[in-house]
């Protein structure tokens, strides 16, 4: 019924149309979008976040009743400066690669004895988590990017991220790359960057944490990663499951060098 | 003694072909069993999702190495997805252009949070330019605006444009039959939308009333 007749009357069809619409029209509302960043980019409410985490860094908890001080998130115990663009690592206490929210659950797992919550985006000891990594992530602010590639498992993370990057699946084949495989790209007026490529995705990877105006919430990487996921029809991610880290080093690994944003003010 | 030697040589030769296929890791293998790891039903999402068809995968490794498809296998997935293409169960290809705003508007369905039972959009805005007062609309495919004028439609009911209306209809249903690789989702054969919410998009972007049209 369908032939592939239609197929060649379809593609000289679009081989001959050259129309993009209303163009002015795109510009301006791309220019009032530009005026918007720039208005809430004066005064992060990031910063609360930032403070209640410095709080509980330094608060004795747990059954343990011991503080966060001396969880080690790459340079030893207790270093803050320069490790959120170093993560996700190899840890060999814990035998796997982690990024930083898995590390900060595992320390409060060790040093505080608590049987920790972290399933649930902000429930239970999730909201501490999110609170400890807005504090830490502050502590690398213009940093440059530099996710480590030395151990082998480091190294086979970033291959699985890669292939998990451009895996299409579910009811609407959707892939990473069906987004952020291309330049100058947008879904609605929102713009996509292309994280296969140096400078956007270490823009990208380092603008997470960020608060989010348009819910009010604080969003660290897992979440953010979460919600690509959810709307790419996917099954849901668990909390800090591999195939999360996986991309989170595919993106930090493509991102290197670049200056560290974080934390940061979105729509 | 000779038992001895027979399991040395057998411990021997299975170090040896360990030894052959490290550093050859099958990453994709691999990461589809990381993905069964890591993620987990909730909802309407099942894990089943994660099981690529023969389409998902060749157009995921071509796009990961840059490659365009093998022109053979190309001709063969269009093909198949061809083949998948059904008319509406009437015979009638139009619907109603004035319900179709509402589903080229709407992202709703197929997720996670989304109940059983829940009327599905199109989302087609999130990757399309339709009409000249929608200018909330994404780039990520074709401008659609015009649709209908541009292929010099003035009657879809006509012969004449009859080969317009399936070939409008056909790209909705499979688009990956006309390019295998589009990141355009299948959704008369993957069922994100229903028959008639098909159909009224076809009028949508072919009735010269439509404002798509305008």
């Amino acid at each position: 019924m369908i032939t592939s007749n239609l197929k060649v009357l379809g593609c000289v069809v679009a081989a001959g149309m050259l129309s993009t619409g209303p163009a002015l029209a795109q510009s301006e509302a791309e220019k009032a979008i530009d005026q918007y960043r720039e208005m809430i980019a004066d005064g992060n409410p990031a910063d609360l976040w930032e403070a209640k985490g410095e709080e509980l860094w330094k608060k004795k908890a747990g059954p343990k009743n011991t503080s966060l001080e001396q969880c080690d998130l790459g340079f030893g115990p207790g270093v803050l400066k320069g490790v959120y663009v170093q993560l996700p690592r190899y840890f060999a206490d814990a035998g796997k690669v982690m990024d930083l929210e898995m590390r900060l659950s595992y320390c409060m797992r060790t040093l505080q004895g608590k049987d920790v919550k972290d399933a649930e985006y902000n429930k239970g000891d999730h909201k501490d988590i999110i609170s400890l990594a807005t504090y830490v992530v502050t502590q690398s602010k213009g940093m440059p990017v530099n996710v480590p590639q030395d151990h082998p498992e480091e190294k086979r993370m970033y291959e699985l991220g890669k292939q998990a990057f451009f895996y299409r699946a579910g009811p609407y084949d959707f892939s990473c790359a069906t987004c952020h495989n291309a330049d100058d790209k947008r879904i609605r007026l929102q713009g996509l960057p292309n994280l296969t490529k140096n400078g956007p995705a270490g823009r990208a990877f380092t603008s997470w944490p960020a608060y989010r105006v348009s819910n009010s919430q604080l969003w660290p990487m897992q979440q953010r990663l979460n919600d690509c996921l959810r709307l790419q029809r996917f099954p849901h991610p668990k909390f800090g499951s591999e195939a999360t880290v996986a991309l989170s080093v595919y993106m930090g690994v493509n991102g290197k060098g670049v200056p560290s944003l974080a934390p940061t003010i979105k729509r | 003694m000779k038992k001895t030697t027979f399991i040395l040589v057998a411990v021997s030769a299975a170090v040896l072909a360990g030894c052959a296929t490290v550093g050859r890791e099958d990453y994709k293998k691999a990461a589809q069993e990381m993905f069964f790891r890591s993620f987990e039903t909730k909802g309407i999402a099942t894990v089943d999702r994660l099981n690529q068809d023969e389409i998902q995968a060749a157009c995921s490794e071509a796009e990961m190495n840059g490659k365009d498809l093998d022109e053979k296998l190309r001709a063969r997935l269009e093909a198949a997805q061809m083949a998948t293409i059904k008319p509406p169960s009437d015979g009638k290809f139009l619907g109603d252009w004035t319900k179709a705003e509402k589903i080229a508007q709407s992202g709703v369905g197929m997720a996670w949070n989304n109940k059983p039972g829940t009327v599905n959009g199109g989302n087609c805005f999130a990757c399309h330019q339709l009409t000249k007062k929608e200018i909330s609309f994404g780039t990520l495919g074709p401008s659609l605006y015009n649709f209908g004028k541009i292929r010099g439609v003035t009657d879809p009911n006509s012969p004449a444009a009859k080969a317009m209306v399936e070939y409008t209809w056909g790209k909705l249903y499979n688009a990956k039959a006309f390019n295998a690789c589009t990141n355009m989702p299948r959704f008369g054969h993957l069922n994100g939308l229903t028959e008639t919410q098909l159909k009224d998009l076809v009028a949508y972007l072919l009735d010269p009333k439509s404002p798509v049209n305008q």
